[in-house]
């Protein structure tokens, strides 16, 4: 036991390091503003309050860049998964000539400089009348986490047996049918937890957001919005930390769901690479 | 941190040979160009033609005149030589290679120990570790970046606070953002701090696929912890290194959020990286030629970094279909 000590406290080391500044935010966003100025701060919540998720949700705008986050992000999600699970199939199911080249071409997109291409993005969207808009960022979002999608549903789709397709197909079923009712039900975990990795990488960005939505500020998702902290809540830091909880709550949830996937199953995955 | 790049280390998934010869090939000719054919459209016009386009606009005059109306002209190397020549992009690119370098060398050290921490500790602490880890992992880039700059605030903030109750007088209302070398440093840790948890998760979960023999053997023979880690550890995991330190490099050289949102590359340029620089240059001086040479570069530059890496990848994959 002692002769662990050493050990032990590293690793406490580390878990003070990781989870305080989260717990300082949600700490912030529940203390009343009289005791975040005080000289010496307090480490618990002494005097739990509402008062400033109640500023940040009435902030001006707080619900529409809500919506326009979940709008873009759902869209983007479900369109990369219908687009993805096809090429998986085919990926993982058939045998033709270039398939090799795809699945390297696949690999590769997943490692693309999106962020070089901020420039030549913001004039494209200006050349088709797509400055400002949400379906730009749509299609942007569908397609940064489309090769991961199916990348994924690849791997989901090839642990599951072809016999069982093809007992389906003696049976007298069609090649869409059997995929729908034997395929599917057993893809669907694989699906479920590929769209929340899809769900997250596209709540989070912040690039493109920035870059192409200039004008129309009624079109800006959450991250630009809380990018701009300063300019909506003032030196509100207790305001600007309950903004920062409800933006990240989504996610948190995500992983709380995930929790068992994100720990095994994709560090699993890296591992064997 | 996003979570393609976290899959993006989820190269091989168990079952993902090629597909069994059983599979009838009957009428399959068609079909697959079919099927593959949306995520191909979508690669060609979201990804494939703007970086086309990108080059396209670095070989040409490309200013407000001609985003309006159109009809740029070419002018052949010229923004490249303006680029190259300029004083201020060398030394962006020799911030972005310590940005980068200083990143991913604490990024992987710190792994590597924490993961090493981890294997060795008892079941309750350890479950606490990964919890804090995932949690960490959790947090939007957005979310970190306003809490960082909550914790380092001059007059309110914790970590003054703390540093004068230790007794060091001098960061009292010490103004961090303010200055180039602190801003960067708060920069690190922020991007440091993120990207730990899937490191050494990552690093760990290799680990624990280490056999256990291999170590016993290793103590027989009487190597110390040290020697273990040299001779026995380092060397299984070597490919898992290999990748998880290009991933890095990948997303720490292109970090774009959190220099952003944190300072816009200042103050005077301190925390300007290459593609902040480009950004910079193309939305606020509207300079959309020069901004998509240094874009250009940018990937350039990183494909030279990682040659290695993608030559690998190639290879490994090359093997498995």
């Amino acid at each position: 036991m002692i002769r662990r000590l050493p050990l032990n406290l590293a690793a406490l080391v580390v878990v003070v390091i990781s989870v305080f500044p989260v717990y300082w935010m949600a700490l912030t966003a529940f203390t009343p503003t009289k005791d975040i100025q005080a000289e010496t701060p307090t480490f618990w919540p002494a005097h739990p309050t509402l008062e400033h998720f109640a500023t940040a949700v009435n902030a001006d705008g707080f619900w529409t860049f809500w919506r326009n986050s979940l709008a873009v992000t759902a869209a983007a999600v479900l369109l990369a998964l219908a687009v993805a699970l096809l090429a998986a199939f085919a990926v993982a199911r058939m045998r033709w000539r270039g398939r090799r080249g795809f699945i390297l071409m696949v690999f590769i997109a997943q490692m693309a400089p999106w962020e070089a291409l901020l420039v030549s993005m913001f004039i494209i969207a200006r050349d088709t009348g797509m400055l400002d808009k949400l379906s730009m960022l749509t299609l942007i979002y569908f397609m940064t986490t489309l090769p991961f999608t199916i990348v994924t549903l690849r791997g989901f789709l090839a642990s599951i047996p072809p016999e069982l397709e093809e007992a389906a197909l003696m049976d007298g079923c069609g090649r869409a049918a059997a995929f729908r009712r034997v395929v599917l039900p057993l893809l669907a975990p694989g699906l479920m937890s590929t769209s929340l990795f899809g769900f997250i990488t596209a709540w989070n960005e912040f690039a493109f957001a920035n870059a192409l939505i200039i004008k129309n500020q009624d079109d800006r998702t959450l991250p630009v919005w809380l990018s701009s902290f300063s300019n909506v809540f003032g030196t509100d830091w207790g305001a600007t930390m309950a903004a920062s909880t409800l933006f990240m709550l989504p996610v948190l949830l995500i992983f709380l769901i995930l929790q068992r996937r994100v720990t095994s199953g994709l560090i699993a995955g890296a591992v064997k690479g | 941190m996003s979570a393609p790049s976290l899959a993006a280390g989820r190269r091989e998934t168990p079952a993902t040979g090629p597909p069994p010869a059983a599979a009838p090939p009957r009428r399959t000719a068609l079909w697959p160009y079919l099927l593959i054919a949306p995520t191909v459209l979508g690669a060609a016009y979201l990804l494939l033609y703007p970086l086309l386009r990108s080059v396209v606009i670095s070989f040409q005059h490309f200013r407000t005149g001609e985003l309006i109306r159109g009809g740029a002209a070419f002018v052949g190397l010229e923004n490249y030589r303006a680029v190259l020549g300029s004083e201020e992009f060398r030394s962006v690119v020799l911030r972005t290679l310590v940005w980068t370098v200083v990143n991913v060398v604490l990024i992987m050290v710190i792994s590597t120990v924490v993961a090493l921490m981890i294997a060795r500790l008892g079941r309750r602490m350890r479950l606490a570790v990964l919890s804090a880890l995932v949690l960490t992992w959790a947090t939007p880039v957005l979310a970190a970046t306003t809490i960082f700059q909550w914790l380092f605030q001059s007059r309110l903030g914790v970590v003054n606070w703390l540093l004068v109750t230790l007794g060091l007088e001098s960061f009292r209302d010490y103004t961090w953002f303010a200055d180039g070398t602190s801003t960067f440093a708060i920069l690190v840790t922020l991007v440091v701090w993120q990207s730990v948890p899937f490191a050494a998760l990552t690093l760990y979960a290799g680990l624990t696929t280490v056999p256990a023999e291999l170590y016993e053997a290793a103590r027989i023979d009487g190597a110390t912890s040290r020697q273990v880690f040299t001779e026995v550890t380092f060397p299984i995991l070597r490919p898992l290194f290999g990748l998880i330190t290009s991933l890095e490099v990948i997303w720490v050289f292109k970090c774009f959020a959190q220099i952003w949102a944190v300072s816009r590359g200042g103050p005077d340029g301190a925390t300007t990286t290459l593609p902040v620089y480009a950004f910079q240059v193309a939305q606020s001086l509207h300079k959309y030629d020069l901004g998509s040479a240094i874009s250009t570069l940018t990937v350039l530059i990183l494909i030279v970094a990682l040659i290695t890496h993608l030559r690998r990848m190639v290879k490994q994959e090359g093997e498995h279909l």
